[in-house]
């Protein structure tokens, strides 16, 4: 892709937009991310997005600043990485500096509330699309060791309520073991 | 000096808010109410409110708001850079090695493990999403009661997926879209 000032731009407004809308932790902002950068843009690929946001997450930090810079770093270097952090820090910045100064009526305000608890619905359905599509993914790919994992990945993460970070170091262990070591010495897929 | 001070506050709560999401919150609040006196109890807890009610990771939220109590606009300012600082130096730092690296083979086994992982990391954050849009702000896997149902959020949800998946819609307008239906439906009603 051509890096002149439209791409700078839409590199910023892309960062921007999401974290002005990504109402709900940081974590939401991840499948939104890939949704614009992979199904949008086509910027980067799924597994490569996947293995960036794996990186992201071992890192300590919000998960959305982290996700920003890689992205922002794999895009256009480090001028990339300062676009996408101001881009996703400026909407918090700015909103909460408005809203810090008369955060009572904010609060109380039936309007603002319903917009809120409505906007979350949306919120739900696009990360729904998301996860509906990687899981799709996954198992097209008829790998049944990463079948095997993303089962075993999402018990740990939602039943077990294991560690995010400690579930990324595990699964890279194992990917590291198996797909080197074991099959390499003539284990079956 | 104060903003030497903020600084270095919210530089820990970036560095030590491993896993995303809201690992950051006893941190912060370790930060703002015991080791400085920069926030009562009470607006800690409008802290929160104001986090979940608006975009952007919490971290960042907490950076603006106490940085603009206890400093104004500069301070929000250096709480917010201090908090990112160290996702930048550790996220480059590990995108470095990552893009020099990442064509090697016992490297290229360990994200192929990764991968599906981080699919299932997405659809555990996702599930929570989810219960909080349909149930409300307690709910999780273990306590949902049925009778709690928000049935036009439901209809939301199912209505926004399919608009996403029928017609690849800007999630960022159907996020607006229920936003706005939500005011007609709790603002109004």
């Amino acid at each position: 892709m051509e890096k002149n000032l439209k791409f700078y731009w839409t590199l910023f407004i892309s960062t921007f937009s999401l974290s002005a809308f990504t109402i709900g932790g940081g974590y939401v902002i991840v499948p939104l991310m890939r949704k614009k950068f992979v199904e949008e843009l086509k910027w980067i690929d799924e597994e490569e997005m996947l293995n960036l946001v794996a990186i992201c997450q071992s890192a300590p930090g919000p998960i959305a600043v982290n996700t920003s810079i890689m992205v922002g770093y794999r895009l256009a270097g480090l001028f990339g990485a300062l676009l996408t952090t101001i881009g996703t820090v400026l909407p918090p910045l700015i909103i909460i500096t408005i809203i810090a100064k008369f955060y009572t009526a904010f609060k109380e305000n039936t309007i603002v509330n319903a917009l809120l608890l409505g906007m979350r619905a949306g919120v739900a359905a696009v990360i729904l699309d998301v996860i509906i599509k990687m899981t799709d993914n996954i198992i097209k790919s008829k790998n049944l060791i990463s079948l095997a994992i993303m089962i075993v990945a999402f018990i740990a993460a939602v039943i077990i309520d294991v560690n995010a970070a400690l579930i990324i170091v595990l699964s890279g262990a194992f990917g590291g073991f198996y797909y080197n070591y074991f099959k390499k010495a003539g284990g079956a897929e | 000096m104060i903003y030497l001070e903020i600084f270095w506050s919210f530089f820990q709560i970036g560095l030590f808010s491993i896993g995303g999401g809201y690992a950051a919150l006893p941190l912060i609040e370790n930060q703002v109410t015991k080791v400085h006196d920069w926030l009562t109890m009470a607006e800690f807890a409008d802290l929160l409110t104001i986090s979940q009610m608006t975009p952007g990771p919490i971290a960042l939220n907490a950076s603006t708001f106490v940085g603009t109590k206890v400093a104004g606009l500069p301070g929000a300012i250096i709480a917010t850079v201090g908090c990112i600082t160290p996702s930048c130096i550790i996220v480059l730092t590990l995108a470095y090695f990552y893009f020099k690296y990442k064509n090697l083979s016992s490297i290229q086994g360990i994200l192929k493990g990764l991968r599906p992982a981080v699919v299932s990391l997405i659809a555990s954050a996702g599930l929570s999403i989810l219960l909080l849009a349909i149930f409300n702000e307690e709910t999780t896997l273990n306590n949902i009661q049925l009778l709690d149902i928000n049935i036009p959020s439901i209809i939301m949800v199912a209505l926004g997926l399919f608009i996403l998946r029928k017609y690849k819609t800007d999630p960022i307008l159907v996020m607006i879209g229920t936003g706005l239906v939500g005011i007609i439906i709790y603002g109004i009603f």
